[in-house]
């Protein structure tokens, strides 16, 4: 059983379908990367998934359970945290406000605590900058607090989209480590990426979207090589 | 002096009123995004049941305050249910702003049909007489005095509650992104719901300490202060909690002084005015921020 499957899904917005019956899967424990041009339909599938837009058919089946139907905000107590594309972090809240939303559903004292501990041992500027209103961090700094806040939920599997949008390359070096450390973890990751030479080096698998359809799918290595691929998404 | 003095402490008291009704335009504008036009006619529901609890059935202030208080959060997230929450997300913030007036004359009118136009003599919620300073000369009311202490009691409680508690943080993720929060994990409609509940509540204290000043209650007796409320909100910085507090007892205390050095009758037209100069100099109120997004 997949961790997350995705069956003939549909969406629409008002009279336009964005998304015409894609089915894709994320094994636990593998990163997988969704990869496609701007318009393409990438956000809209995460949005889906999570519950923020309705489907308009299809299935998304989650550790087993159909979570199609599942309002956004009783997800992330299932066990699976989105980081929205455009970071979307609480500018008038300080980082560390920001950071125990992220653990809005959870009641455990010690255990938030010890989530904080290790977003803080991952993301040091987080720890420096506690007491920031999140409004005034850098972009980097505000995709770094998007992803810890997320941690802060301990999910199983982690939706990413476009974390590095806009960052220096320091900070797109930065995000990066901090995916793969993730993975390391033991944290399943559904990564959106508009850096396809990135998604692909640091993914197990990855699909191709293209106008609501998926056009490729692969190995992530063997995509690399792939002449279409290497034409349309890695500018060579 | 003494005269000035007394206006002054006047016009605190009653921009302590229009601050409490402030706090719930606000707060539910910066959560729902809307204007809830029918604010002021719950503080007038909340007089006429607190009117009905002591007069009718001869209770004692305090629980009729509280039946009002239930009896308005009751009315507040049952309006917004059904009147306001069909309508979100349905792209015209209008829909909502029209359907706000609609239920503002709807209350009236209910009133109306269940009170009739006729004044009710409403009898203070304060036995207290006040105190007497200067060998006589500075008489301050007990009702003056304890409407600014529940005030500041009202900003200190809500200041805590949002800062302070997991549902007041919530209420601020809400209030910037709805679909954020919500991938947080907090539902947004229930935190709307509490928002008008929050509001609705105030709406009722504040229907208590206005009729205990001014005794005169009619179907539209929110009607007014609801309005100067909605001013003194805009004035502040709409969205902001303490810019409601600030903008209340400023527009208090111009209207009290304007009243008493310049004219009775224009005092209305020079705290429309100043609306208008403030939001000339800055738009988006007193305390009012926009926080620069950076990338
Ligand atoms: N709120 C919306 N209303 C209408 N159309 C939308 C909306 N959001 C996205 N779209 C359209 O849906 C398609 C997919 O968009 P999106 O999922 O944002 O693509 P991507 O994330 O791959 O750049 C695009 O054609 C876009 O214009
Ligand atoms: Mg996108």
């Amino acid at each position: 059983m997949a961790m997350l499957e995705i069956e003939e899904l549909n969406v629409n917005y008002g009279m336009i379908r964005a998304i015409r019956g894609i089915s894709f899967h994320v094994e636990k424990g593998e990163v997988v990367a969704l990869i496609g041009a701007n318009g393409a339909g990438k956000t809209t599938t995460l949005h889906t998934i999570t519950g923020l837009i309705p489907a308009a058919g299809g299935r998304i089946l989650f550790e087993g359970s159909d979570i199609t139907k599942t309002p956004a905000h009783r997800i992330v107590s299932m066990g699976m945290a989105h980081v929205p594309e455009g970071r979307r972090v609480f500018a008038n809240l300080t980082v560390l406000q920001n950071l125990k939303m992220g653990a809005f559903t959870r009641k455990d004292k010690a255990e938030i605590a010890g989530n904080l501990e290790m977003v803080f041992s991952r993301f040091p500027r987080l720890k420096e900058r506690q007491n920031q209103l999140s409004g005034t961090l850098s972009g980097g700094e505000q995709q770094m607090l998007a992803m810890g806040r997320a941690l802060m939920s301990s999910p199983r599997i982690l939706l990413m989209d476009e974390p590095s949008m806009g960052l220096s390359p320091i900070f797109v070096n930065e995000i990066f480590d901090i995916i793969a450390k993730v993975k390391a973890d033991g944290t399943t990751v559904l990564l959106v990426e508009q850096n396809a030479k990135k998604a692909l080096s640091i993914s197990d698998r990855a699909y191709v979207l293209e106008t609501g359809m998926i056009a490729l799918e692969g190995r992530s290595s063997e995509l690399l090589e792939n002449d279409r691929i290497r034409k349309a998404y890695l500018g060579e | 002096m003494l005269n000035f003095l007394t206006y002054l402490i006047n016009g605190l008291s009653l921009g302590s009123i229009y601050a409490i009704i402030a706090l719930g335009y606000t707060m539910v504008y910066g959560i729902a995004k809307m204007l809830n036009f029918a604010h002021g006619d719950v503080i007038m529901i909340g007089s006429y049941l607190i009117y009905t609890g002591m007069i009718t059935w001869g209770m004692h202030p305090v629980p009729a305050i509280l039946l009002a208080v239930v009896g308005c959060t009751i009315l507040g997230i049952t309006t917004e249910k059904i009147a306001y929450k069909p309508l979100r997300g349905a792209g015209s913030s209008l829909a909502v702003l029209i359907t706000a007036i609609g239920v503002s004359y709807f209350l009236q009118n209910l009133s109306l049909l269940i009170f009739t136009a006729n004044p009710k003599s409403f009898t203070s919620v304060v036995g207290w007489e006040g105190v007497s300073l200067f060998g006589g000369e500075l008489k301050i009311q007990g009702v003056t005095i304890v409407t600014i202490i529940v005030s500041l009691l009202v900003l200190a409680v809500l200041q805590f509650f949002i800062n302070r508690t997991k549902q007041g943080q919530a209420m601020i993720a809400v209030s910037e992104d709805k679909g954020a929060a919500s991938l947080m994990g907090i539902n947004v409609n229930r935190t709307i719901s509490l928002t008008f509940a929050i509001g609705s509540g105030l709406a009722a204290i504040a229907g208590a300490l206005l009729c205990s000043a001014y005794p005169n209650l009619t179907p539209y007796t929110g009607a007014m202060p609801g309005i100067k409320a909605f001013v003194a909100a805009v004035l502040g910085g709409i969205g902001s909690i303490p810019g409601a507090m600030i903008g209340g007892l400023l527009l208090g205390v111009i209207e009290s002084l304007s009243k008493r050095y310049i004219s009775t009758q224009l005092s209305d037209a020079i705290v429309f005015s100043i609306l208008i100069i403030v939001l000339l100099i800055r738009p988006t109120g007193l305390l009012g921020k926009k926080i620069q997004e950076k990338v």
